[in-house]
């Protein structure tokens, strides 16, 4: 059986690369400090020695629009574009090609039927930056095939909080009957508090740093019910209209399961903050 | 109210170059091309009949009005996608890096602590 190496969860911040490659005089204070941050995160990846990375993000409005929004989809390609034009523009991320993993894709699939998830599925599927961003900071040599998992943080109506874990939970145990000796990591990418085109946005903080340590705490600690008394959907956008990112994170502690992580770190940056954490399961070398 | 189609504006010109440079010289032109035939197409074959632009809709997105946009519950990440496009730089040169995004939140701080306007369609 495929052996689950390490779970990720991480903010995407999409201005990381622009950040800590501008000239020296452009750069923010703490960008130097961000990529020493950036790279000791990224070592937890690669002493995990994985084979192939089960990637989690959301599409914002990248591929996926209000005609055909899915709730949940799987990527079951080949290969996968990434990066979009206003991406480009925007954020200043270069395009990529992603080898797939088209036979855990589908296994993967199937599984998540098989436990009462009725997953969409895309064969032609370009990433955006919710993916190629944790590729950027944790394997920027984007050398690993990925099977890409996209949900919706984004338009309501959203799956509860529950749901996400519980996903995460299906998807841990299809990695772990997946019957090939080859090493696993899932890398999923999500927010804390954070607010886009409202009046918290663009502070010198991110909208609500007392949740933000809070979300951090319960993730080190993989205290699921400390999450689920306290996380709702209405809960989540009190803290900023786009904090409901922060459930793919508690979907990533579902792959992991209720356990301590073993790197958690975090920066404080204006508009939001940032966080990485990781987890080695049980028995996991590293 | 349609906001589904104010979305697909949104969607359809912040993800062209060409017609976010339109957008940005002369709005009143694109917004009334779109109507016409960029927001009807399906695809090449094939276009909708069942959605359109309100008059108060179509003025909004005239004239760039993302404060009545937010509060029309057109979706944040469309609007502060497309506005950054087209007002970062000039403001940047000017003023200094975010203080566009900066301006767009002091224009909806009365909003600050109140439920936002539901961006659900």
């Amino acid at each position: 059986m495929a052996a689950l190496a390490a779970v990720l969860a991480t903010t995407h911040h999409p201005f990381y690369l622009k950040a800590t490659t501008a000239p020296p005089e452009q750069q923010m204070p703490q960008a130097m400090e961000w990529k020493r941050k950036v790279e000791a995160y990224r070592e937890t990846l690669t002493r995990a020695k994985p084979d192939i990375l089960v990637m989690v993000g959301a599409d914002h409005f990248h591929q996926f629009f209000l005609d055909n929004y899915p709730t949940f989809l799987i990527g079951k390609a080949a290969r996968y574009d990434a990066t979009f034009y206003n991406e480009e523009r925007e954020f200043g991320i270069p395009k990529y090609v992603l080898q797939g993993h088209e036979e855990l894709s589908n296994f993967m699939h199937q599984g998540l039927l098989d436990r009462g998830f009725d997953f969409a599925f895309s064969h032609e599927l370009k990433l955006d930056h919710s993916i190629i961003c944790p590729i950027i900071t944790t394997r920027p040599q984007a050398d690993l095939p990925v099977v890409p998992i996209y949900t919706n943080i984004f338009v309501p109506p959203l799956p509860s909080p529950k749901r996400f874990w519980d996903l995460g939970r299906a998807i841990r145990e299809i990695i772990d009957a997946y019957p090939s000796d080859q090493r696993i990591a899932a890398v999923g990418s999500g927010h804390l508090s954070l607010e886009l085109g409202g009046p918290r946005q663009f502070q010198e903080h991110g909208p609500d740093p007392e949740f933000d340590r809070k979300a951090i705490d319960w993730l080190a600690s993989g205290n699921i019910e400390a999450i689920l008394e306290n996380v709702t959907l209405e809960s989540l956008g009190s803290h900023g209209n786009a904090t409901h990112g922060f459930m793919d994170l508690i979907l990533m502690m579902g792959i992991a399961g209720p356990q301590k992580a073993s790197h958690v770190d975090h920066l404080d940056l204006f508009h939001t903050m940032e966080a990485y954490i990781t987890w080695y399961p049980e028995g996991a070398a590293a | 109210m349609s906001k589904y189609y104010v979305n697909k504006f949104l969607f359809t010109v912040d993800r062209d170059p060409e017609l976010l440079r339109r957008y940005k010289e002369d709005p009143r032109s694109l917004v009334l091309t779109w109507e016409q035939s960029i927001g009807p197409r399906l695809n090449d074959a094939e276009t909708s009949t069942v959605n359109f632009l309100t008059d108060r809709e179509r003025e909004v997105l005239i004239n760039h009005d993302y404060v009545a946009l937010f509060e029309m519950g057109a979706h944040f990440f469309l609007c502060l996608t497309i506005f950054i496009a087209l007002y970062d730089d000039e403001y940047t040169k000017k003023h200094g890096p975010l203080s566009f995004q900066r301006e767009y939140a002091a224009k909806l701080k009365h909003w600050w602590g109140r439920d936002y306007p539901t961006i659900a369609l």
